[in-house]
C-alpha cells in the first residue's frame, strides 16, 4: 500500500486526492474509492490481473469509482446499504465511470434509470439514504434462512469467551478507501504473520498489486513480510476494535489475546492512526 | 404398458367409429382398465387419461392413489373425496409463495384441519400427507396421529402453527410411520422430547429430518432409534448433535443415502477424528450431504471419503471459504446439485466449474443479505466460471450484488438447457454495473437461448423490453417472479398474452396497473394464481376483474407497508370451490 503512493498512474492520483482524508468509522468510509486501478474487482478474490492494467482487464471495466467516488466528492454522505457494487475499473475511465454511476436505492430506486453524467446529479442521488432493511421481504430470502443466518451472526458477535475453541470467528475487515468490506475468520490463523499474509492477499490490489503492476512482485520480501512491515512508512496501518470499543494498533499484544478481544479490523490511513498508539507507530517507523 | 393399443392411445379411442372402443360391452372389464391406469404415475398423465372418455374418467378416479393440489383453495375437500374415493397420499400447497418473505399477514388461512376432518371420514387409510405453506396446529397433528392408523409419511415444509408437542403426538401414535420430514417451518420449538416418544418397539422409520429444529434432543434416544430402525436411509439431524455423536450414529447406519450432519465444530481428539473419518469412509451409499453448520477447514477432510457418490451437496448453512470448497469439491466429481453460501466467492465458483462437469443445479445464497455495510459475495464472474465448466446446468438460483448483460448472454450460450433461471441482483432496480444499461438484454438472452425455460425470476433495472422478450420467446414458461421492474402496463400485458403455459405469476413493486391486470381476464382461468402487491392496481380494477370472471377468486388485502394507503395486495386464482369461507377479516373477497 505504501508504495502505491505516487506510484499510481496519473488518472489514479486524481482519485487518490479525492479519497485521501476521511475520518470516521470504517462503515462510513466504505464508499471511498481508492485508486481506480485497484478498484473493487480485484479485492474480492477476483484475479489480480483484472485490476492491474486496463488492457488486461477482459471484463472491460468502464465504470471505475462509482458511488464511492461521488461520495468522496460529496463529503462521503453515504447510504446505508444499497449502492451499486464495485465494478471493474479502468484508470483512464475513472472519472466518466464515476459520473455515470447511478445509485440504486431501495424503494426510491424503483424506476431509477442511469443518470446523465454530471456530478450534481450524483450528489443528489448520494444524499438520499436507503437501506436494505427498509424493503419488506427483499431480498427474497425465506424467514427460516434469515433467522438462522441472523443467529449465526449474533453468535459471532458474542463475547469471544463463550465461543468454543474451534468456533468460527468472523470479523469484518475494512480498508480505508475500499468500497467493500471483507470478512475473515480469525480462527483460521495462528499468528500475526498469517493474518497479515491473508489480508495482504485480500487487499493487495490496493498495495502489492499496484507494485506488481510495476514489476515489483518479483521481490520476495514483498509477499513474505508482515503487513506491518509493508505498511510501515506507507499510508496504511492495521488497527482493530477491541471489545471495549477502543481502536488499537494490531500487533502489540500476544496473538491469543488479540483474537479474544478483536471485534473488527480496519486498515487505516497512517495519518489517522497517529492518535492511536504513538509508541507502536514509532516502532513501525523505526524499521525503515 | 402392454395393453391393447386402441385402449392406450387416447387419440385412437376418440377417432374410432363407435367413438370409444370401450363402449363395446365387456370389451375390457373396468377392473382391468383400472389396474392398467393405476400404473400411470404422473399427475399430467392421469389428467390426460381422465379426459379420454367417461369410462376412462371413472377408471382413473377409482384407481388414483395420489393427489397433488397446488392451491388448497382451488378445490374443496368435499369435491376431492367425491371424485377420488381411494386416495392414500395427499400433497397440498397453501399460501402464496410471497408469504415466505413476510408479504402475507398471519392467520391468512390455508389451515389443514378442515381437510383432515373430511379425510378422517373418507380416507381412513390415508398414508401420506405432504404440506407446503399450510397452517398446521398441534391439534391437527394429534388428530392425524389418532385417526389414521395406516399413516406412514408426514412432510411439512414452510408450514406454521404447530409446536414440538404436535411432533410428540405423531411419534407416539403413528405405529407405521416411515417418514417424518420437518423442514424450515415456523415452529414453536419447545423441547426435543418429541424424539423420546417413539415407542421402543417402533422400527419402521426410513426418513427422519429434524435439521431445522433447534432444541436439543436426547442423544441416547436418537441412537437407539437409529439402531433399531434398520431401514433408515435418510437422516438429517439438527445442530445440537455434535461430531462425536454423529460418528456414533454413522456407525449404526452406514447405509444412509442422505445425511444431514449436526454442528461440524467441536474439539476432537485425534482418536475421535480418526473414528469420524472411518465412519464416513463406511458410508458408501451417500448421495446427499447437508447440514455442516459452522464447518471449518479443520474437520471437513473427514468427509472426503464419503463424497465419491455424492450427487447433492447442500452447503447453504455452512459458511465455507473458497479454498475449503475447492478442496472438498475435488472429491465430488459426480455432483449434480450444489447449494452454497456466497462466502465461497467467485473463486469458489471457479472451483465448481473445474470440478463438477455433471452439475445440473446450482444455488448460491447470500450470507449477509441485510447487512448494512456491503460485504462481498459473488459476482458475474463466478457465474461465468460455472457456466464454462458445467455445460449441463439447468437450474440456477443466484444471489449477487452485480451483474452484466454480457455475462448473462455468455452464460446462457454456454448452458442452453436452463429450465429454471432465478437471478437475484440484490439491489432493487440496479442496472448493468459496467454499461449502466438496464438488464433487459440479459433476460432477453435467457429466453432466446433457453427454449426449455419453465421458471424465471428477474431482477435488476428492467424496462418493458424484458417483458416483450419474455412474451415473445418464453413459450414454455410456467412460473414468473417479478420485482421492482417494468415501465408500464405493456410489460405485464406482453407476458399475459405471450406465454401460453404460464401458470404462476407473482409481481411486487412494479408499475403495472388496472389495464395490465384486466388484460389477462381469460388467461387467469388457465393459470394457478396471480399475485400482485405494491403495484398500481386500484380497488376498482379488482372489482371489475371479479365481476367479469366469476370463476376466479379475487382476494384483496390492504398493503400495510405502502405509504399512500392506496396500495393493495391482490391474489387471484381459479377455483371450483367458490370463494373461501375461512377468509380472515383483512382479506376481502370480491
Amino acid at each position: 500500500m505504501g508504495r502505491a503512493s505516487g506510484v499510481d498512474e496519473d488518472p489514479a492520483s486524481l482519485n487518490l486526492r479525492e479519497t485521501e482524508l476521511r475520518l470516521g468509522l470504517p462503515g462510513s468510509q466504505s464508499h471511498d474509492r481508492s485508486k481506480p486501478t485497484l478498484a473493487g474487482v480485484s479485492i474480492f478474490g477476483k484475479d489480480l490481473e483484472f485490476s492491474l492494467s486496463p488492457s488486461k482487464n477482459s471484463a472491460a471495466p468502464v465504470s471505475g469509482a462509482k458511488r464511492g467516488f461521488s461520495d468522496a466528492i460529496n463529503g462521503g454522505k453515504g447510504v446505508g446499504g444499497l449502492f451499486s457494487p464495485r465494478s471493474g475499473e479502468s484508470s483512464v475511465n475513472a472519472h466518466q465511470s464515476a459520473a455515470s454511476n447511478s445509485k440504486p436505492l431501495s424503494k426510491e430506486g424503483f424506476g431509477a434509470s442511469p443518470q446523465t453524467k454530471t456530478l450534481q446529479e450524483k450528489k443528489s442521488q448520494a444524499e438520499a439514504p436507503a437501506t436494505k432493511a427498509q424493503v419488506v421481504g427483499w431480498p427474497p430470502i425465506r424467514s427460516f434462512r434469515k433467522n438462522t443466518m441472523a443467529t449465526n451472526l449474533a453468535k459471532n458477535n458474542d463475547d469471544t469467551e463463550t465461543k468454543s475453541e474451534h468456533g468460527c470467528l468472523y470479523i469484518k475487515v475494512s480498508l480505508d478507501g475500499a468500497p467493500y468490506l471483507r470478512k475473515v475468520d480469525l480462527k483460521t490463523y495462528s499468528n500475526y504473520a498469517e493474518l497479515s499474509r491473508a489480508l495482504e492477499k485480500m487487499f493487495s490490489c490496493f498495495t502489492i498489486g499496484q507494485c506488481a503492476a510495476n514489476g515489483l512482485s518479483g521481490q520476495d520480501g514483498l509477499t513474505e513480510n508482515c503487513l506491518k512491515d509493508i505498511l510501515h512508512g506507507s499510508e496504511y496501518v492495521l488497527t482493530y476494535e477491541d471489545k471495549d470499543g477502543d481502536w488499537m494498533l494490531v500487533g502489540d499484544v500476544p496473538w491469543e489475546m488479540f483474537t479474544d478481544s478483536c471485534r473488527r479490523l480496519r486498515i487505516m490511513k497512517s495519518s489517522e492512526a497517529i492518535g492511536l498508539a504513538p509508541r507502536a507507530m514509532e516502532k513501525c517507523k523505526s524499521r525503515d | 404398458m402392454r395393453a391393447l393399443p386402441e385402449l392406450m392411445d387416447p387419440k385412437r379411442a376418440r377417432e374410432s367409429p363407435e367413438s370409444a372402443v370401450l363402449s363395446r360391452p365387456s370389451a375390457f372389464p373396468d377392473e382391468v382398465l383400472e389396474r392398467i391406469l393405476s400404473l400411470l404415475d404422473t399427475h399430467k398423465d392421469r389428467s390426460s387419461a381422465s379426459l379420454v372418455s367417461k369410462a376412462w374418467y371413472h377408471a382413473e378416479r377409482w384407481s388414483r392413489a395420489r393427489v397433488f393440489i397446488g392451491n388448497c383453495y382451488s378445490v374443496s375437500a368435499e369435491i376431492l373425496v367425491r371424485r377420488f374415493p381411494n386416495i392414500r397420499s395427499v400433497t397440498l400447497k397453501g399460501k402464496p409463495r410471497f408469504s415466505d418473505f413476510n408479504l402475507v399477514p398471519q392467520n391468512w388461512g390455508a389451515d389443514i384441519h378442515s381437510w383432515l376432518l373430511v379425510f378422517a371420514e373418507h380416507y381412513p387409510s390415508l398414508e401420506e400427507l405432504r404440506l407446503k405453506r399450510m397452517t398446521v396446529t398441534d391439534q391437527s397433528l394429534e388428530f392425524l396421529a389418532l385417526k389414521f392408523p395406516n399413516f406412514k409419511s408426514l412432510s411439512l415444509l414452510s408450514c406454521d402453527g404447530f409446536s414440538t408437542d404436535g411432533l410428540s403426538a405423531i411419534a407416539t401414535h403413528c405405529r407405521n410411520l416411515t417418514e417424518l420430514d420437518i423442514q424450515e417451518n415456523g415452529i414453536d420449538d419447545i423441547s426435543g422430547n418429541w424424539l423420546n416418544c417413539f415407542p421402543d418397539n417402533f422400527t419402521s422409520l426410513e426418513v427422519l429430518n429434524f435439521a431445522s429444529l433447534n432444541s436439543e434432543v436426547n442423544f441416547d434416544s436418537l441412537e437407539r432409534l437409529v439402531t433399531r430402525c434398520n431401514l433408515l436411509r435418510i437422516l438429517k439431524v439438527n445442530k445440537t448433535i455434535t461430531l462425536d455423536q454423529l460418528q456414533r450414529l454413522l456407525v449404526r447406519a452406514p447405509w444412509l443415502t442422505e445425511l444431514g450432519t449436526g454442528s461440524f465444530i467441536q474439539e476432537l481428539t485425534p482418536r475421535q477424528y480418526a473414528d469420524l473419518e472411518t465412519s464416513f469412509k463406511g458410508c458408501r451409499n451417500l448421495q446427499t450431504l447437508s447440514g455442516l453448520s459452522e464447518a471449518t477447514a479443520l474437520y471437513l477432510p473427514a468427509l472426503y471419503p464419503a463424497c465419491a457418490n455424492l450427487t447433492f451437496l447442500n452447503l447453504s448453512y455452512a459458511a465455507l471459504q473458497s479454498e475449503e470448497l475447492a478442496r472438498l469439491l475435488a472429491y465430488c466429481a459426480h455432483l449434480r446439485r450444489l447449494w452454497v453460501l456466497d462466502t465461497v466467492e467467485d473463486k469458489g465458483l471457479e472451483a465448481v466449474g473445474q470440478n463438477c462437469p455433471l452439475l445440473e443445479e446450482l444455488r448460491v445464497f447470500p450470507s449477509d443479505p441485510f447487512d448494512e455495510e456491503i460485504v462481498h459475495g459473488v459476482t458475474e464472474l463466478g457465474f461465468l466460471a460455472v457456466s464454462y465448466g458445467c455445460r449441463k446446468l439447468r437450474y440456477v438460483l443466484y444471489f449477487c450484488r452485480q451483474m452484466t448483460n454480457a455475462a448473462v448472454a455468455t452464460i446462457v450460450r454456454n448452458c442452453p438447457d436452463f429450465t429454471h433461471f432465478r437471478l437475484c441482483i440484490m439491489n432493487p432496480g440496479q442496472p448493468d454495473y459496467l454499461t449502466r444499461e438496464p438488464m433487459d438484454e440479459a433476460f432477453g438472452a435467457v429466453v432466446k437461448n433457453c427454449p426449455k425455460l419453465q421458471r424465471l425470476a428477474v431482477s435488476g433495472l428492467l424496462t418493458d423490453l424484458t417483458f416483450e422478450y419474455i412474451g415473445t420467446f418464453a413459450k414454455n414458461l410456467e412460473t414468473l417472479s417479478v420485482a421492482f421492474a417494468g415501465s408500464s402496463d405493456l410489460g405485464m400485458q406482453c407476458v399475459l398474452e405471450g406465454c401460453p403455459k404460464l401458470r404462476k405469476l407473482e409481481i411486487r413493486d412494479c408499475p403495472f396497473g388496472n389495464k395490465a391486470l384486466l388484460s389477462g381476464l381469460e388467461k387467469y382461468e388457465s393459470m394457478r394464481s396471480l399475485w400482485m402487491s405494491a403495484c398500481k392496481i386500484t380497488m376498482n380494477g379488482c372489482r371489475l376483474l371479479a365481476r367479469k370472471m366469476p370463476r376466479l377468486n379475487v382476494e384483496v388485502m390492504k398493503d400495510e407497508e405502502s405509504n399512500d394507503g392506496q396500495s393493495y395486495k391482490v391474489y387471484v386464482y381459479r377455483s371450483v370451490a367458490g370463494p373461501r369461507r375461512d377468509a380472515p377479516p383483512f382479506v376481502l373477497t370480491l
